[in-house]
């Protein structure tokens, strides 16, 4: 599909609620250069949500969804969780699947467009939770990379079972006592990066959501990659802070101290040498392209 | 033949599937009328009586004609249009002909304005709201369409029509098949033809939609 093919029928143009027409209008579908500084001055691919307020998922989605460099052929693959009361309200297509399912789903989807698509570009990208991704949703997940399926997980790790109230979570740290889990943590949290990269990930990386630019470098790598080589995945801290007892102001905050050089968020990336190779010629060809139409532009 | 018959409801929370209860779907050529297979042209006469006795009839165009995807769906929102506007030409002060769009089908509970739109996982919210007794579905895709269909029978006393492009809804209390511009621009000619002949449900104690 291409931008022309997001039309509304003329004849009821009128009756369309405006977030569609708005959508058609203002959106940013096709355009080749998407990114988070469209947010604030064209429509974002997301129209409200129910999280709570201030929640740091909220962010993600904004970014993310501002980021995917194909949206209007990408279909995203979602869990249930917190991250499943957004996908209503998102303008790409999507499927929710069985809890844990995710990656099971998103390896016959791929698999299938290529099929019915042949020759042109279809992106799947899984956005789940950590409770989806590491526990419930493990097996699907380490099948899905040591089958080299070519397609982005992305994991919201909010370090615990949030939507169900507070339970303990393979991601969350030692010690971390929640709601649900007044015990404490046993054990390490899951170093699921590190696993991530020996089952065959040839993009994986961990950060929080705190720098919006970021967010973007990764999104689009992590979408060519996938596209043209193999798995990738990105865990991206998105604090619950409902749970960890933070107020709605202080999310950012958490985030920015959960990333630095010490801490478990300190940005770490693993790029498999063809994924490298492929960055570096996606990088020249941008870098001729923006040449090329800056050269357009002085002679105009 | 089943004895089963796909009637306005409120039929109960859950209703069964119609197939389940042993209704089939027309052949071409023919359509039903609540569960019973009829010649087509007796359907666009039921149909357009149904709508010039209703009060707030009510056309639900799907996201297959809502957006223009390609040129036959474009055309077919001209034919649906057109539809919309004889309703409006033939039925008598006091009745309310309406066209909200169902754009797409996520479950966007309990945020919808069923002022404009409706969704097909909570259809019957803009039913209640604006107290349509007779709607007809065009451009949902099947699943949808029968999720939608029995989520109406089982909680409101709307009469559902489908203009169904594939082989039928059972769910519907009447349904054409292999809908296509023409067939709506002949059901729009059977409400000009019987424009003034049917008496509107205005008065009577079971009009509008109940929960
Ligand atoms: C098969 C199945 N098992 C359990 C549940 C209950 N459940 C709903 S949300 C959830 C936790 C989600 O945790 P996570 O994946 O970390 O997402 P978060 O809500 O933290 O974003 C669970 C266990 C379910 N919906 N389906
Ligand atoms: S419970 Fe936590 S993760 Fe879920 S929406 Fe609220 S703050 Fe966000
Ligand atoms: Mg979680």
């Amino acid at each position: 599909m291409s931008k022309e093919r997001i039309q509304i029928s003329e004849a009821l143009y009128d009756i369309m609620p405006s977030d569609y027409q708005d959508l058609v209008k203002n959106a940013t579908y096709g355009k080749e250069d998407r990114g988070w500084k469209d947010i604030g001055n064209t429509k974002e691919l997301i129209e409200q949500h129910s999280l709570c307020a201030g929640c740091p998922e909220s962010m993600a989605f904004r970014y993310i969804l501002a980021s995917l460099p194909n949206p209007e052929d990408t279909v995203m693959v979602g869990s249930t969780g917190c991250t499943s009361l957004v996908f209503p309200m998102v303008a790409v297509h999507n499927i929710h699947s069985l809890f844990g399912n995710q990656n099971a789903i998103a390896s016959g989807l791929k698999r299938a467009l290529s099929v019915r698509f042949p020759g042109r570009v279809k992106d799947v990208v899984v956005l789940a939770g950590d409770g989806a991704t590491v526990d419930i949703g493990l097996d699907m997940t380490l099948q899905a990379w040591f089958r080299q399926e070519k397609f982005t997980t992305i994991c919201f790790d909010n370090e615990l079972y949030a939507n169900t109230g507070g339970q303990e979570s393979g991601l969350m740290q030692k010690g971390f006592v929640a709601k649900m889990a007044p015990v404490g943590k046993l054990f390490d949290k899951v170093r699921l990066p590190e696993i991530a990269r020996e089952s065959g990930c040839h993009y994986v990386v961990n950060c929080t959501v705190s720098k919006p630019s970021l967010v973007e470098k990764v999104i689009r790598n992590a979408v060519h990659i996938a596209r043209e080589i193999g798995p990738t995945y990105l865990q991206l801290y998105t604090p619950c802070i409902l749970e960890i007892g933070k107020n709605s102001m202080e999310g950012l905050q958490e985030m920015r101290d959960s990333e630095k050089p010490t801490e478990r968020f300190a940005y770490k990336e693993y790029i498999s040498e063809p994924a490298k190779q492929l960055l570096a010629e996606l990088a020249a060809k941008d870098k001729e392209r923006k040449a090329a139409a800056k050269q357009l532009a002085g002679q105009a | 033949m089943s004895q089963y018959r796909v009637l306005p409801g409120p039929e109960h929370f859950l209703p069964p599937a119609a197939a389940s209860m042993g209704i089939y779907l027309p052949n071409p050529g023919e359509a039903h009328i609540n569960g019973v297979i009829v010649p087509e042209d007796k359907a666009y006469e039921e149909a357009a009586k149904q709508f010039l006795m209703a009060k707030v009839p009510t056309i639900f165009p799907g996201p297959l004609v809502l957006w223009a995807w390609n040129e036959k769906a474009a055309k077919k929102a001209t034919a649906v249009r057109h539809l919309y506007n004889t309703l409006k030409e033939c039925v008598q002060p006091g009745q309310k002909p309406m066209l909200i769009p169902m754009p797409d089908y996520r479950p966007k509970y309990p945020k919808i304005n069923p002022e404009v739109e409706i969704n097909p996982n909570h259809p019957n919210l803009t039913i209640w709201h604006n107290k349509i007794d007779c709607c007809m579905f065009i451009g949902v895709h099947c699943h949808q369409a029968n999720l939608s269909l029995k989520i109406i029978r089982g909680g409101t006393s709307c009469y559902t029509i489908a203009m169904c492009a594939q082989a039928g809804h059972e769910d519907a209390m009447l349904s054409f098949r292999d809908a296509s511009v023409e067939k709506i621009m002949k059901l729009a000619d059977w409400v000009r033809k019987l424009k003034g002949t049917v008496q509107p449900r205005l008065t009577s104690a079971k009009s509008g939609a109940s929960n």
